[in-house]
């Protein structure tokens, strides 16, 4: 089912283009990291029992006493009229903050059903505002299959948090994309050092700490699929700061670099600040270089990390790629990594799951990276695999965690060779 | 619209995936949204399948609904039949592509596909997963038995049975299905063909051949065992042989269906003899709370009984549409049956329940460890632990002998118990350390809030998705459990009490000041409580 094309453009890597069954993970995945990330919020899914039933497998969430987040699960009776929708979805938030006075912040997050059916999220949301305000402040987003892919849900529900940001036009460096605490705090700690003074994240860790936007807002995008948050802040007169991403010591120093630049940060003091955590990042990385270099590497479109961390494993571990696959390519946020990315090398972009695997056992590549659905069968025809998702949870950025990055990748290989079984 | 923070059983069409999954030969073309392939994870990861299961999906987007969903489902089946040439197709809708309406079934219909299509409709906003499988066996049945194979004259050849239920990523059904054949193998009775895991469409067109039916699971095989009954009068077995008694039912049974004698003097294994040994003495009227399917929880409760002499306190299932059953053992224990599938409600129901030991699903058993309580699993949801590599039923007199050991261990074994009270002051003996047997998650000193504990990490794509997430715990559900004071004295008597006991001897004396109104909690009402619960 697949309508497939090479787009080429005189200066443009090659981009294969597919259309067919999508072995990926929806926007409402994001949930996971991000109800861990934003202490306080609380997401609410307005979907099926299909949404609750992804939410849980993805994520184990049996370890969970309460998670905070959760599903309202669409029934036969509210297909009937919108109108019992809107009421029986009110009544389930008001059970909910009942049960979770702590909540500060709501999300009512959209699926593919309500989309479906045309269930207005927004004007729900308006609606419980006027009830539930001052306590709770009410935002919705959708994570729905049709219309986000996995990584786009954090996308969308920050996309949602922008126009809540207070206007503020001070000189600010804005890191835009949720990280684990401790890599955002070694970046805080580099700004620092650097001399940038006002430094502040988006998702912050509580609700209430939304940090301002305005013009003298620049901001380093820390994940490469914001695509939609971008927007919405440069629509805040906010400026992007454009660089490769902050994978291993090459790509977390021109990440940095952008900042020191834009913030008139003098280059030696620069070089100074970054040098030590460089220097352990490159001495991390030369352990697993030795394994990594001349390894053949083939990803599976999943998270749309898939361009930067190519550009890291070739450019900095030597290893080779295959295919690059990416749910969605942003040219203009990936530039950089692109550019630094090997001549020739095939990207492909959207998915036809049974056409991809077939290249993939044709390649036979050392390294496979996809999904948790695709991982145990290409083991079990003998193709070692990292799953992509770990990649996703892991804390990956930035110069203290170059090594880790680069060990996610080498385990499967070393396994695999220490196993007599 | 009903708020749920987890859930027991998925929507139906993963009953569905259950069927084709553990079938060869059948393909599964689903008409579902990008996102829905999240399914496959569950038979990759937790059953550790090196197949992918056998599903297309059309993976529709929002793009793709202006334009025609329709013809988007037709191609996906078309290119589905090309690529793995199925013996038989089945087709329907996720919870989304209902909406939209296509009809996926009369599509693939009038495609012509040179295979048999079967339809399915399977109402995801009314239905659940265990209805979806069982609906999808029958239509499978239903439309592929040939009605012109029947039985063969019963002269000069062994009976033949079917065994039907099992599905991939069901609760120990590999296992279960190897020890019920070789026990049916044993008796004389040859098994004509396992369904649907084992089976393939073309073995399922002659299931109308075996003599008489064999139902492991009812949940998923009673609508087609019906059917079958109605259709080629085939009988088929009531009991499910889960423990000792049911098993020695479950023979009687079956010989009586094929028209054999039942044999005389039968290997009933160890665990008849390993619950009557002394040192079992000590599981003597154990509080025990029982929640799981219904058939698991059936069978659990009646070995809890009087195979092991557990007093059962509670019982329940998740599945409505075995209430009937449900509340029919409950009678026979005595007890309220618990109908809910909203986990939080069984939560309050084990917590108010005051038991020794949890039998349950993997919920309860994180469940119990919140409320330190040992626990044992019986029933599904699967989680990747309930896939050993080792041989492990629960059906037979073997998985009778793997039931007493996986509840049994749990419990601090009875020469233990008395061997730990006697050194318990012995310095080289670390009463922080707590039970090894329950693992990390008891260690934590009684000084610590009961609820709340730390979690393990069992499962990999839990291990990989939580790796960067802690436990989280309501607090406003946690603050009410004391309110009461412990007087230091009290507190020190307490302490006397031997650490696997202790959690107990605290939340009853705990309950008992509360309902006496019982402010500070002094030796005296310790005692008070100790004779109150006194049995």
């Amino acid at each position: 089912m697949t309508t497939m094309q090479a787009v080429t453009r005189p200066t443009e890597i090659p981009v294969l283009r597919e259309r067919g069954q999508r072995e990926v993970f929806c926007g409402l995945t994001g949930i996971i990291w991000l109800h861990r990330k934003v202490q306080d919020a609380f997401f609410l899914v307005i979907g099926s029992r299909t949404c609750a039933h992804l939410l849980q497998s993805a994520a184990g969430v049996m370890v969970f006493a309460e998670p905070r987040f959760g599903t309202a699960i669409i029934e036969e009776r509210d297909l009937a009229g919108l109108a019992d929708a809107n009421e029986e979805l009110d009544k389930v938030v008001r059970q909910l903050l009942a049960r979770r006075p702590e909540i500060k912040l709501l999300f009512l997050v959209g699926s593919c059903p309500s989309e479906v059916i045309k269930l207005d999220l927004s004007r729900a949301a308006e609606r419980l505002n006027v009830t539930h305000a001052p306590n709770v402040r009410i935002l919705n987003y959708s994570g729905s299959g049709i219309e986000t892919t996995f990584t786009q849900g954090e996308d969308a529900c920050l996309a949602a948090l922008v126009p809540e940001m207070r206007a503020d036009a001070a000189d600010q460096l804005l890191i835009v994309g949720s990280l684990p605490d401790v890599v955002e705090d070694q970046f805080r700690r580099l700004f620092a050092d650097m001399g940038i003074a006002r430094v502040d994240s988006l998702p912050p860790r509580r609700a209430r700490d939304l940090p301002g936007v305005g013009p003298g807002t620049r901001f380093l995008l820390a994940q490469p699929f914001l695509g939609d948050t971008a927007r919405a802040l440069e629509t805040r007169g906010a400026r992007h700061l454009p660089a490769m991403f902050p994978f291993g010591a090459e790509g977390t120093t021109a990440w940095l670099h952008a900042a020191a630049r834009e913030f008139g940060i003098d280059e030696m003091h620069f070089r100074s600040v970054v040098a030590p955590g460089r220097e352990r990042a490159k001495r991390a990385l030369a352990h697993h270089a030795e394994r990594l270099a001349g390894k053949s590497i083939f990803f599976m479109p999943d998270s749309q990390l898939e361009v930067p961390l190519a550009r890291f494993l070739s450019s900095e571990l030597g290893m080779r790629l295959i295919e690059v696959g990416t749910p969605y390519l942003h040219r203009g946020h990936l530039a950089d990594d692109i550019a630094a990315l090997p001549a020739g090398v095939q990207i492909s972009e959207g998915q036809d799951v049974d056409k991809q695997l077939d290249r993939v056992r044709a390649a036979k590549p050392d390294l496979t990276v996809c999904g948790l659905g695709l991982a145990n069968p290409l083991e079990r025809e003998g193709l070692s695999t990292k799953w992509a998702i770990e990649l996703v949870f892991s804390p990956v950025h930035g110069f203290e965690q170059a090594g880790d990055l680069a060990e996610l990748f080498a385990r499967p290989l070393v396994r695999r060779d220490r196993l007599t079984v | 619209m009903q708020l749920t923070v987890w859930t027991y059983e998925g929507p139906p069409h993963v009953g569905a995936m259950r069927v084709a999954t553990g079938m060869k030969g059948l393909h599964y073309v689903l008409h579902a949204p990008q996102g829905d392939t999240y399914a496959d994870l569950l038979f990759t990861m937790i059953e550790r399948r090196g197949e992918r299961p056998p599903v297309t999906y059309t993976t529709f987007q929002a793009r793709d609904l202006g334009t025609d969903t329709a013809e988007l489902f037709q191609k996906s089946a078309r290119d589905a039949y090309e690529r793995f040439k199925p013996e038989a197709m089945i087709v329907g809708a996720s919870c989304t592509a209902e909406l939209i309406q296509d009809d996926p079934a009369g599509l693939a219909l009038t495609m012509g596909l040179p295979c048999p299509i079967i339809a399915l409709d399977l109402p995801s906003y009314s239905h659940k997963e265990n209805w979806g499988a069982a609906e999808t066996f029958y239509q499978i049945v239903r439309q592929l038995a040939d009605k012109t194979r029947v039985a063969s004259a019963k002269e000069g050849r062994r009976p033949r049975a079917n065994i039907l239920g099992p599905t991939a990523l069901g609760f120990r059904h590999r296992d279960d299905v190897a020890e019920i054949t070789k026990l049916l193998n044993g008796l004389g009775i040859d098994v004509h063909i396992t369904a649907p895991m084992g089976s393939t469409p073309t073995a399922i067109t002659g299931i109308g051949e075996a003599d008489f039916n064999v139902i492991l699971y009812p949940e998923i095989a009673h609508e087609a065992a019906r059917w079958l009954e109605k259709t080629f009068g085939q009988k088929y077995s009531k009991t499910v042989p889960i423990g000792v008694g049911a098993t020695r039912e479950f023979i009687a049974e079956v010989c009586a269906l094929a028209g054999i004698a039942a044999p005389a003097d039968t290997d009933e294994g160890r665990m008849p003899w390993w619950s009557r040994s002394v040192d079992s003495t000590y599981l003597t009227s154990k509080r025990v709370f029982i929640f799981g399917d219904a058939t698991h929880a059936i069978a659990a409760a009646r070995i809890a009984r009087d195979e092991l002499g557990f007093e059962v306190v509670g019982l329940g299932c998740y599945n409505r549409e075995f209430a009937r059953d449900i509340r029919a053992a409950a009678k026979l224990y005595g007890i309220e049956p618990l109908i809910t599938d909203d986990y939080l409600v069984v939560e309050e129901a084990i917590a108010a329940a005051n038991c020794e030991l949890v039998l349950g699903t993997q919920m309860e058993r994180h469940i119990a460890k919140r409320l330190r309580l040992p626990c044992a699993v019986i029933s599904a949801p699967v989680h990747v632990q309930d896939f050993p590599a080792r041989h492990s039923p629960q059906m037979g007199f073997e998985g009778a002998n793997v039931i007493f050991d996986t509840w049994v261990h749990p419990l601090v074994m009875g020469l233990e118990e008395h061997l730990l009270t006697m050194f318990r002051d012995d310095f080289e003996f670390s009463d922080a350390a707590g039970p090894s047997h329950l693992g990390h998650g008891s260690a934590t000193p009684l000084a610590a809030p009961l609820a709340g504990g730390v979690e393990d990490r069992t499962s990999a794509p839990e291990a990989a998705i939580t790796a960067q997430i802690e436990n989280t715990s309501n607090p406003t559900r946690e603050a009410t459990r004391t309110d009461e004071v412990w007087t230091p004295d009290a507190t020190r008597e307490l302490m006397k009490i031997p650490f696997f006991v202790r959690g107990k001897a605290k939340r009853n004396t705990e309950r008992y000041a509360s309902e006496k109104g019982v402010a500070a909690i002094s030796v005296e009402t310790l005692y008070e409580a100790k004779a109150h619960y006194a049995r």
